[in-house]
Formats: C-alpha cells, sequence, structure tokens
C-alpha cells in the first residue's frame, strides 16, 4: 500500500526548474533515499513533501489525501534538518515537549513520551541538558526524536549526517536503519553520499537536474545502472567513450568485443571487474601508478588518448608503473543515447 | 632577554589614553556629584566648605520634582511599550518577507536622524498645532515614538534575520502556526538583542528633551526639561545637581541590564558585527 504518491511534481524557481516533473510512490514502512550531487533537486522535493515549499504543478497525497497545499503544521510528516535547527532556547526535554504539548496532551503523557524516544535514541537522562552542551552526533538524535515522538507517518531526512566525521556518520545511519525498522516508519532520506544510500535504503532514487535517472533496489543501481550518469555516481566505474564498429568497441588500442550495432557508445567497467594482464604484444594501455591499501590495490592505467582508468587487483607486487598491459574487462555494460545498450554480466 | 625588555617597557600610549579619557569622562561627573552633596562651597576653596544633604532635601520636597519624575516614567513606558507593538511586528517584516519598496522604507527611517532634528521638531510642532497635541502627553509620546523608530526597527531586524530559519521551520514541522513560532521560537532567539534594543529606546525616550520641550512645555514637563529649567533660571547650583544624579539612576540600571546582553555578543550582533 502506498503512503506517500508525488504525481508530476514540478518545482521552478524564477527561471530554473529545480523538481521537473518527478513522479514517485513510496510504500508503508519503506525507506528511500533520494541521492543526487547539489543541485539535483532532491532537497527541494523534501521540502515540497513537508510542505515548506508548495510545487509549481503537480500533485502530492500522503494516505490518499492531497496535501500539495497544506502548509507543514498541519502534514503528518516529521522532517531532520541537516543543521538539527534545535531550539537553543530550551533544554532537550521543552525541545520534544513542544510539539506534544501542541497537541494538547496532559503533562504525565508528555513525560512518558518524551523520556522512550529518549531511550530509543539511546539518551535516557538527557533531558534536562542544554542542547548546546551536545555533541554534534547527539544534537542530531535529539533532532531524530524530535520527529519521532510525534509518530509521523513519514519521516523526511535532509542530509543528516552530513556535518558529522565520517565515523559518526557511519554508526548513527545504523542506528537510524535500526529504529526505522523497529518503528517500520515510512521514511525519505536525502543524502549526496552513495555509500550512505547503499547501506540505508530499501529504495535509492538517483536524482539528476530534478529529475529521477533510476529508482532501483541498491543492488541494482550499483550492479546495473540505467544511465552513465548513475554508472559514474554509484561507486566508481570506469567510463570510456568510444565507437563500435563490426560488433567490436574501440578507443584508441583499447577493444573489446561489443554485439551491438556501429555507433557511439560508453563503456563502463568497475575496477574490480577490469582485469588487467601482461601485454602480448605492443599492449592497449600503460601503467601510469599501482597503489597497495592492503586488502587489495588499485592500478591506475592509463590509455593512448590520455584517459585514466582504475583497476582493482589481489597483488600490488605483480605491477609496476610504466608496464604495458593488455585489458580484459570481465563483466561491462554500454550506453548509447543515455540508455543501456548491452551488459555482459 | 629582548623579551623580558619589552615586558618591562612601559605603554605611555595608553596610559595617555587612559588619562585623557579619566579627565575627559570622570571628571564632570564628580564635579557634579561633589556638587550634589555640597551644602556650602564658596570660591576659591577647592573642596566644599560644608558637605551635606541639604540641596537633596529641598529638590525632593519640590511636587514639580515628583510630578517631573512621574512624568518621565510614564511617558518613556508608554513611548516604549507602543514602539515595541508597532516595531517589533514590522522589523520581522522587513527580516523575513519581501515586498515592494522594502529597501526604501527601511532606510527611511535614518531620514529623521539625517537631518538636524530641530527644524523638523518645529515642522511638527506646527502640524500638531492644528492637531490640538501641543501641551498633551499623547502629543510628546507621539513626536519621542519618531525618536525610536530607527533603533526599534534596525536593531530587532538584524536580531530576526540572525535567527536560523531552520529553527522556525522545525517548530511549524511539529505543528505550530506561524504566530506560534513567531512567539514561542523567533523571539525567545532573538530576545537579548530585542531587550537591547528596548531598553536603548527607554533611556533615549527618558533623557529625550527637544521634543518633549517643544511639544509638551509648559504643561507637560519632564525630568531633564525640569533640570534644565532649574539650571538656566535658578541662580543655586545644587538643585541642577541634585537632578542630574537623580537622572543618572536609569541609565545606571540600563547599563546593569545591557551588561550582560553585551556579554552575550547579541548586542554586536544587533549592529551587524
Amino acid at each position: 500500500m502506498s503512503v506517500l504518491d508525488i504525481k508530476n511534481v514540478t518545482k521552478s524557481f524564477s527561471t530554473t526548474k529545480a523538481v521537473d516533473d518527478f513522479t514517485l510512490t513510496v510504500g508503508d514502512g519503506e525507506l528511500v533515499c533520494l541521492l543526487g550531487p547539489s543541485g539535483s533537486g532532491k532537497s527541494t522535493l523534501l521540502r515540497m513533501i513537508g510542505g515548506f515549499e508548495t510545487p509549481t504543478s503537480g500533485v502530492i497525497t500522503i494516505d490518499g489525501e492531497d496535501v500539495t497545499r497544506v502548509p507543514p503544521e498541519k502534514r503528518p510528516t516529521g522532517m531532520v534538518f541537516q543543521s538539527h535547527a534545535l531550539w537553543t532556547h530550551m533544554n532537550v526535554f521543552k525541545n520534544l515537549a513542544f510539539g506534544l504539548k501542541l497537541r494538547g496532551l496532559p503533562a504525565d503523557e508528555i513525560k512518558r513520551r518524551v523520556e522512550a524516544v529518549l531511550e530509543l535514541v539511546g539518551l535516557g537522562g538527557y533531558g534536562h541538558r542544554q542542547t548546546t552542551q551536545l555533541s554534534g552526533g547527539q544534537q542530531q538524535r535529539v533532532a531524530l526524536a524530535r520527529s519521532l515522538v510525534l509518530e509521523p507517518k513519514i519521516l523526511l531526512l535532509d542530509e543528516p549526517f552530513a556535518s558529522l566525521d565520517q565515523h559518526l556518520r557511519e554508526r548513527l545511519r545504523e542506528e537510524v536503519r535500526d529504529i526505522q525498522q523497529r518503528l517500520k516508519i515510512t521514511t525519505l532520506f536525502v543524502t549526496h553520499g552513495q555509500d550512505e544510500a547503499l547501506a540505508l535504503a530499501d529504495r535509492i532514487v538517483v536524482m539528476r537536474d530534478g529529475r529521477t535517472e533510476q529508482a532501483a533496489r541498491p543492488d541494482v543501481v550499483y550492479r546495473e545502472p540505467a544511465t552513465p550518469f548513475v554508472a559514474g555516481f554509484i561507486g566508481t566505474m570506469n567510463l570510456v567513450d568510444g565507437t563500435v564498429a563490426n560488433g567490436r568497441f574501440a578507443h584508441s588500442g583499447f577493444t573489446v568485443p561489443l554485439p551491438v550495432g556501429d555507433g557511439a557508445a560508453t563503456l563502463a567497467v568497475r575496477p574490480e571487474a577490469l582485469e588487467i594482464v601482461p601485454a602480448s604484444g605492443a599492449g592497449m594501455a600503460k601503467i601510469h601508478r599501482v597503489t597497495d591499501y592492503g586488502t587489495h590495490a588499485i592500478v591506475d592505467i592509463e590509455l593512448p588518448g590520455g584517459v585514466r582508468l582504475k583497476s582493482m587487483t589481489r597483488e600490488a607486487r605483480d605491477w609496476s608503473a610504466g608496464q604495458s598491459i593488455d585489458l580484459k574487462p570481465r563483466a561491462f555494460a554500454a550506453y548509447r543515447d543515455n540508455a543501456a545498450i548491452h551488459r555482459s554480466n | 632577554m629582548a623579551r623580558a625588555l619589552t615586558e618591562r617597557r612601559i605603554d605611555w600610549t595608553g596610559i595617555f589614553f587612559a588619562v585623557a579619557l579619566t579627565l575627559v569622562i570622570v571628571f564632570p561627573l564628580l564635579v557634579v556629584g561633589t556638587w550634589a552633596f555640597t551644602n556650602v562651597w564658596r570660591y576659591p576653596s577647592v573642596i566644599p566648605q560644608e558637605f551635606g544633604l541639604k540641596f537633596w532635601y529641598q529638590t525632593l520636597a519640590r511636587a514639580d520634582v515628583w510630578s517631573a519624575i512621574t512624568m518621565s516614567l510614564s511617558l518613556a513606558t508608554m513611548v516604549t511599550l507602543l514602539s515595541a507593538i508597532i516595531c517589533l511586528p514590522a522589523a520581522y517584516a522587513f527580516a523575513r518577507m519581501d515586498f515592494p519598496g522594502r529597501n526604501i522604507l527601511f532606510f527611511s527611517f535614518l531620514a529623521g536622524h539625517a537631518f538636524p532634528k530641530f527644524g523638523l521638531l518645529v515642522a511638527i510642532a506646527g502640524i500638531f498645532l492644528s492637531l490640538n497635541l501641543i501641551g498633551t502627553f499623547w502629543g510628546v509620546v507621539l513626536i519621542q515614538l519618531v525618536g525610536t523608530l530607527l533603533f526599534m526597527i534596525w536593531i530587532p531586524v538584524a536580531a530576526f534575520q540572525s535567527v536560523d530559519r531552520r529553527m522556525e521551520e522545525a517548530a511549524r514541522d511539529v505543528g505550530a502556526g506561524p504566530f506560534r513560532v513567531f512567539w514561542s521560537i523567533t523571539l525567545p532567539q532573538a530576545g537579548p538583542t530585542i531587550a537591547a534594543a528596548v531598553l536603548l529606546s527607554f533611556v533615549g525616550t527618558f533623557y529625550e528633551t527637544e521634543g518633549a520641550w517643544l511639544i509638551g512645555a509648559p504643561q507637560i514637563r519632564t525630568l531633564p526639561v525640569l533640570m534644565i529649567s532649574f539650571i538656566n533660571n535658578q541662580p543655586v547650583i545644587q538643585y541642577g545637581a541634585v537632578l542630574s544624579v537623580l537622572l543618572w539612576i536609569p541609565s545606571f540600571i540600563a547599563l546593569l541590564f545591557a551588561r550582560r546582553v553585551i556579554s552575550s555578543g547579541s548586542f554586536a550582533r544587533g549592529f551587524g558585527a
């Protein structure tokens, strides 16, 4: 059953379209990540769902009810902002109790619910603290609790961990995932970090220029990116522009059999799927650099035309800079006119 | 070695400024303060012949002094209150909304302070004369209100602008309407800076003389107006000196409050620092 329906929503700011004819349906209890570079319209879309922006055209429905023009205070959504936006003139308890008080709940009920939600986010007993005394991670937990305590139908998170360090970010996103699954709350999570999206999401919506590039399960987005943009944005991807003639893709010396019609094409190969072997003849490329990461090594390869590729290998010792090599992609995809025309996996 | 030398060097510039400031600020205060507690002080003696509270009893026994104190306090309170009611919502509108003529209107508040004030007052007095506002309480309230507009718009505008919009949005998100957001989030966040503006406008109004004299005289007599007439008309210096000391009290209390505000940095923020 769908909780959130976004139909043909467009948002224009003077001349530019931040969100352009966007359509998405989110199911009950689903966690959807809106992923894209800055300026892709993901935050604007989230703000429209929260009621902070009004769509120029299109319809947003929550539980079948049209909320397109409903102000944020009357929507069953809860938003967590990137800057946590805690009210610094109130302590933690008052921050969480504010919304409950507005709903006219009795004091003991408010106390019970605030304490329960603080427990849930791992901040039991922090009610009397001032928000400014908390660390960045704790502040963001309070912000999350402030939304959760009102039991919203849809939880909206706008890059909530972007200002935290890598280590804390990873821990908090695991906690968010745990809480989300325990409460089975429908969640939209905006991020520009592809690792965050891959780790969290039931479904990833990759956005670009206000439109959907691909909406699919994380593993599908990773293994079968629908467009070269998605391929380049998620994980590391080698993209090589070339031409196909007689069932063979070629870019300077680098050629691969590609059973598609003649014409231009973009070849996409993950570093872990790009095998390298010592050159049998003149060699397709030269090794530029070898970096040993302990568990694996990354070999930087330079094609005769100057294009750089990356290959992941187990052993750094087998390779050295300047060495001539041949390239053997084990799995790859090919794109033409912004659509996949071939997959070899 | 070189360091020890520089540390021992005497900061003559600093001493010069400290002494100069002391002379300019403290000395006149000291003289006025001494006069207020002097019973007899004849030339050429450097210190008064006789100290005492004689003129305090005499000054505070006068009915016109007490009515001037009451008048000044009620005027300053009324002006500050009205100014807050008018200016704070206007300041919020300037800070958060975009409307045609916003910038021109915003800078128009400078106009009242950009020209010689007395000319403006005389022109207003002409208008007030035909409106029968001359010599009335509300006439003085109106003229003093004009003087507070600049502080009470500009400082709160900066205060409101420095309130994080996300905080307001978060309050909308948990169910507060626009008015509730202003009352529970925006106003407390901007609170210290706005308190400074209110304080400035209260003290400024309390000491305001030209408008109160031109519009209010002779029926409305504020403390500063009374003090000027004492200084001009009385051969006894002490009356004026006692009133001066009395007039320090509100600014002293204001300073005590302002210290808390200024130390939190919001006062400086109000001026865009």
